[in-house]
């Protein structure tokens, strides 16, 4: 079943982008194109791929783990629903998730 | 300072880096290799220095820092110079047409072939993103220590939770007024460095505040306080120096201005010998791109081996090159010491 996740860029502007299981939030934003910079591939190194999750989302999520907390210590512009992308699994029950890109 | 002579510099000595020393050295050339980190290895050992990696052939699974010891004692034998903490910054061509770097620290080195195997790009470290920034930057604001001394007695704020951030909090809290601020009281440091940070707070020797800076105020770039917020509430910390050790990120650096053809920040190589826009300039590894790149270690490897063969044509114009198997060539083996 393929759903989609909406992604708010830095600009304002939003996107629809279709998603499907077994591919990270990360993945997705960035083969369609948007400027997540995601330097390290996804391993939670590098903080490079911060999202913003919709308030309304953040208990659907998986939790924190050790690796992405740690480098949330040094994210800047972190608020309360800050992630990193690439620590987030598409599963169906997240179809319609709202996201929106950290600042650089 | 002296100017080095070498066949080909290296830049970027992480695991692609390593090989291609091992590759140039099977044909006979020296090579120096720059990193801007304070140890080679590149992003494996920087960024994800235990994580396993299952894909690099005949390693059913092998940690990223094995990896990169492993890459260093197969190339040991070429004797690479290695110029670590330093960036290549300048790139010129001397009137025997060879290449002259200029490195960050100054030191310069004069060859025939230059190898960009830069990975993500060179780690820097990650600036603060605030409005006029500059003004406070290498004043009062520093994201590294060179001079200690400096903070003799002064309020220092330290931004950060890492191993940087607790190791300069504890060594300056024995001359300065020294605070922390961080996002929560855990620190992602060696357990020692913690436990000494959390008695140093307990004996009122260093201050602990939760929170994320949100500006800074002073006058010509000299700091008078940090305002910190937390929980949508914000408060002001007296500071003369911050010292905000947010980790590194990679950039392109200077050689974004080395007039290569580059494609969204990538390098652009052929796929017969991985060379730029420029001849006697190549590219292998992460940072380069042609159709069908995929960004793999093991690309990179076979790159090095390809780009290694047209620079021998560069380092030895007059000399026949020899293909020869490591199995069976008396000389490479005496080369490697087996």
């Amino acid at each position: 079943m393929k759903g989609q996740i909406i992604v708010t860029d830095r600009e304002g502007k939003v996107h629809e982008l279709e998603a499907e299981e077994g591919y990270v939030l990360m993945e997705i934003i960035r083969d369609a194109g948007l400027p997540i910079e995601a330097a390290c591939g996804g391993c939670a190194a590098c903080a490079t791929c911060h999202v913003y999750v919709d308030q309304e989302w953040i208990t659907s999520l998986n939790l924190i783990e050790d690796d992405e907390e740690s480098m949330l210590d040094q994210t800047f512009f972190l608020k309360k629903n800050s992630r990193l992308s690439c620590q987030i699994e598409y599963k169906n029950n997240l179809n319609g998730i709202k996201l929106t890109l950290a600042p650089e | 300072m002296q100017i080095q002579k070498t066949d080909v510099v290296i830049i970027g000595a992480g695991p692609v880096g390593l090989f291609a020393v091992f590759e140039l050295g099977l044909l006979n050339m020296n090579t120096h290799l720059i990193d801007n980190l304070d140890k080679i290895g590149g992003q494996c050992s920087e960024l994800y220095p235990e994580k396993p990696i299952y894909d690099i052939p005949s390693r059913l699974k092998i940690s990223a820092q094995e990896l990169v010891d492993d890459l260093y004692n197969q190339c040991k034998a070429f004797n690479p110079t290695i110029h670590l903490k330093q960036q290549a910054e300048k790139l010129e061509r001397n009137k025997n047409n060879e290449w002259i770097i200029t490195t960050s620290t100054g030191e310069e080195i004069i060859a025939k072939c230059i190898v960009i195997a830069a990975g993500a790009g060179s780690f820097v470290p990650r600036k603060l993103p605030l409005k006029n920034i500059e003004k406070y930057e290498n004043i009062s604001v520093f994201y590294s220590v060179r001079d200690k001394k400096i903070f003799k007695n002064k309020n220092i704020l330290i931004a950060g939770g890492g191993d940087s951030a607790l190791d300069w909090a504890i060594e300056l809290s024995n001359i300065s007024n020294v605070s922390i601020v961080h996002r929560r009281k855990e620190f992602r440091a060696a357990p020692d460095s913690v436990k000494k940070i959390l008695e140093l707070e307990k004996n009122n020797k260093i201050k602990f505040y939760y929170g994320n800076i949100d500006s800074l105020s002073g006058q010509n770039g000299k700091l008078d306080k940090v305002t910190i917020i937390h929980e949508n509430k914000k408060f002001d910390i007296e500071s003369d120096y911050l010292l905000p050790f947010f980790g590194l990120k990679m950039e392109l650096g200077p050689i974004a201005n080395w007039n290569l053809k580059l494609k969204d920040n990538l390098i652009e190589v052929d796929t017969e010998k991985f060379e730029t826009s420029i001849p006697s300039i190549f590219s292998i590894g992460d940072i380069n791109w042609y159709p069908g790149k995929l960004k793999l270690i093991l690309s990179g490897f076979h790159e090095a081996a390809l780009m290694s063969r047209e620079c021998f044509k560069y380092c030895y114009p007059d000399k026949k090159l020899v293909f020869r198997y490591t199995t069976s060539s008396k000389e490479i083996h005496k080369k490697l010491g087996v």
